[in-house]
């Protein structure tokens, strides 16, 4: 009797032999053959039996961490990057504010009775403290992603594009409303957004791939000038004014604070 | 279940081609460690295992538009993760060559006569029983795979890859792929023979 060869053998094992049912006819009779296929096998239980390090259940989670600030490496037109939701919603913001501006200017214009102008006032500090509100919050996610990501052992450089696109956007944003809150006489919001105007510049302005040494600047500025800590009591204040409409605005709350934490 | 895992994962990928970013942590989330488990056979250590996980997931960010949704996103990924992994390999390969220079025909090869290695490494009970042993001694066997053979084996035995599947990433065809699982698994054998079998392999195809 013909054995089988090697080659046959391990197709069957594998499900891809031509002659199947004759080879399995064959081991059916020959004791040689089922052995060799046996050996076979070892070597296949062998494989199994190979320990593979579980990486965690939290890791893809780590590695979301490790990629994310690298996928603003995508290659997009110019034009589709203004249709991306952090865009749209600073874009938003602004024209919401023009068109505020604007209705703002014409209300002052045409002579209205006093409550009206009382009335018009309160809607243009009410949509203001809002959107203010809102632009904190997302100022608070970038400085809070910077904070929270300190650079690795070893790590050679540190990309920060996405983080870079986002305070890109927040300039703008945060020049009208640093502007309009001088106009309206709030100082203390206007001198916080000022501080968080320059901290957003720089990182704006930082090459897309810091150094740790870079990285590490920016990160201690923000903690020098409690950033983050302003940002947080500016942003409870208006919330709390945007809760509670008639109550006076909370401020200087984040400088007094802030003194008695120096 | 998968195919719910299918429905939501060409959501995910909608909704990141419309700039969610979001809707692509939702994919590497889901699919990352299903992409370790074989970049980590593929390239034998944790490090590069997650270089090629990381790799493989901005690769694919990147082409997210090439990606036609009538395939697994699942599939997609763990496809590009092999395809970085084998160029890994060669890359690998081609270093560690050009450090340790020329070799002499034979040296570090599978194909010494699995005779001689048996009275340096003759399978005591004792080392019989050493599963540890026996994993470093496949991990040195699987190393000495061509990267194609290792490829093939690694998505063929643990992945359950199909022929076509596999034939895809090496740039192959059927036959020859099939014939590349072969030899994968022809020198795994001969490379544990000392261990599994304690005598060499029945010469092929012998009249009996």
């Amino acid at each position: 009797m013909k054995h089988r060869t090697e080659e046959e053998l391990i197709g069957y094992r594998d499900g891809e032999a031509k002659e199947r049912v004759e080879i399995a006819g064959h081991l059916k009779e020959c004791a040689e053959c089922r052995e060799e296929l046996a050996r076979i096998e070892a070597v296949f239980g062998a494989l199994d039996a190979m320990p593979i390090p579980d990486p965690g259940e939290d890791y893809g989670e780590r590695v979301w961490q490790r990629i994310a600030p690298r996928l603003g490496e995508k290659k997009t037109r110019w034009w589709e990057s203004l249709f991306v939701p952090q865009r749209l919603a600073a874009l938003g913001g602004m024209v919401a504010l023009v068109i505020l501006a604007f209705v703002a200017g014409r209300w002052t214009k045409t002579p209205i009775p006093k409550s009206d102008q009382a009335d018009a006032a309160k809607v243009r500090e009410r949509v203001l403290v809002v959107a203010v509100g809102e632009h904190l919050g997302r100022t608070e996610m970038v400085l809070m992603e910077l904070e929270n990501a300190p650079p690795q052992k070893g790590q050679k450089a540190i990309h920060i594009l996405e983080t870079q696109r986002r305070a890109e956007d927040l300039v703008e944003e945060n020049r009208l409303y640093r502007q309009t809150a001088l106009k309206e006489g709030d100082q203390a919001m206007a001198s916080t957004l000022d501080e968080l105007e320059r901290v957003l510049l720089d990182i704006a302005n930082s090459p897309e791939e810091l150094t740790p040494a870079a990285f590490e600047t920016i990160r201690n500025r923000i903690e020098a000038q409690g950033l983050l800590f302003k940002v947080r009591v500016v942003k409870q204040g208006l919330d709390e004014r945007n809760a509670n409409p008639d109550a006076k605005p909370a401020e200087n709350k984040a400088r007094g604070t802030e003194r008695k934490k120096v | 279940m998968a195919e719910e895992v299918a429905v939501s994962d060409a959501i995910a990928v909608e909704r990141t081609l419309a700039g969610d970013r979001d809707a692509y942590r939702v994919l590497v989330e889901r699919h990352s460690r299903t992409v370790y488990r074989m970049a980590y056979r593929m390239m034998g250590n944790a490090h590069d295992a997650e270089d090629v996980v990381q790799e493989s997931f901005l690769r694919a960010y990147q082409k997210l538009k090439q990606f036609a949704g009538n395939a697994n996103f699942g599939t997609w990924v763990y496809r590009i993760a092999a395809n970085y992994a084998i160029d890994r390999i060669r890359q690998r390969n081609a270093d560690e060559g050009r450090r340790e220079g020329p070799s002499k025909p034979g040296e570090n090869s599978l194909e010494v006569d699995p005779l001689s290695q048996v009275q340096d490494m003759s399978p005591s009970p004792e080392r019989l029983a050493g599963s540890a042993q026996l994993a470093e001694r496949m991990e040195a066997a699987l190393a000495e795979l061509s990267p194609a053979e290792r490829t093939a084996i690694v998505m063929r035995h643990w992945d359950g890859c199909g022929i076509e599947e596999i034939a895809a990433v090496l740039k192959s065809n059927s036959n020859a792929t099939k014939n590349t699982v072969f030899r994968a698994v022809q020198k795994l054998r001969r490379a544990l023979m000392p261990f599994l079998e304690g005598k060499e392999a029945r010469a092929m195809g012998t009249e009996g």
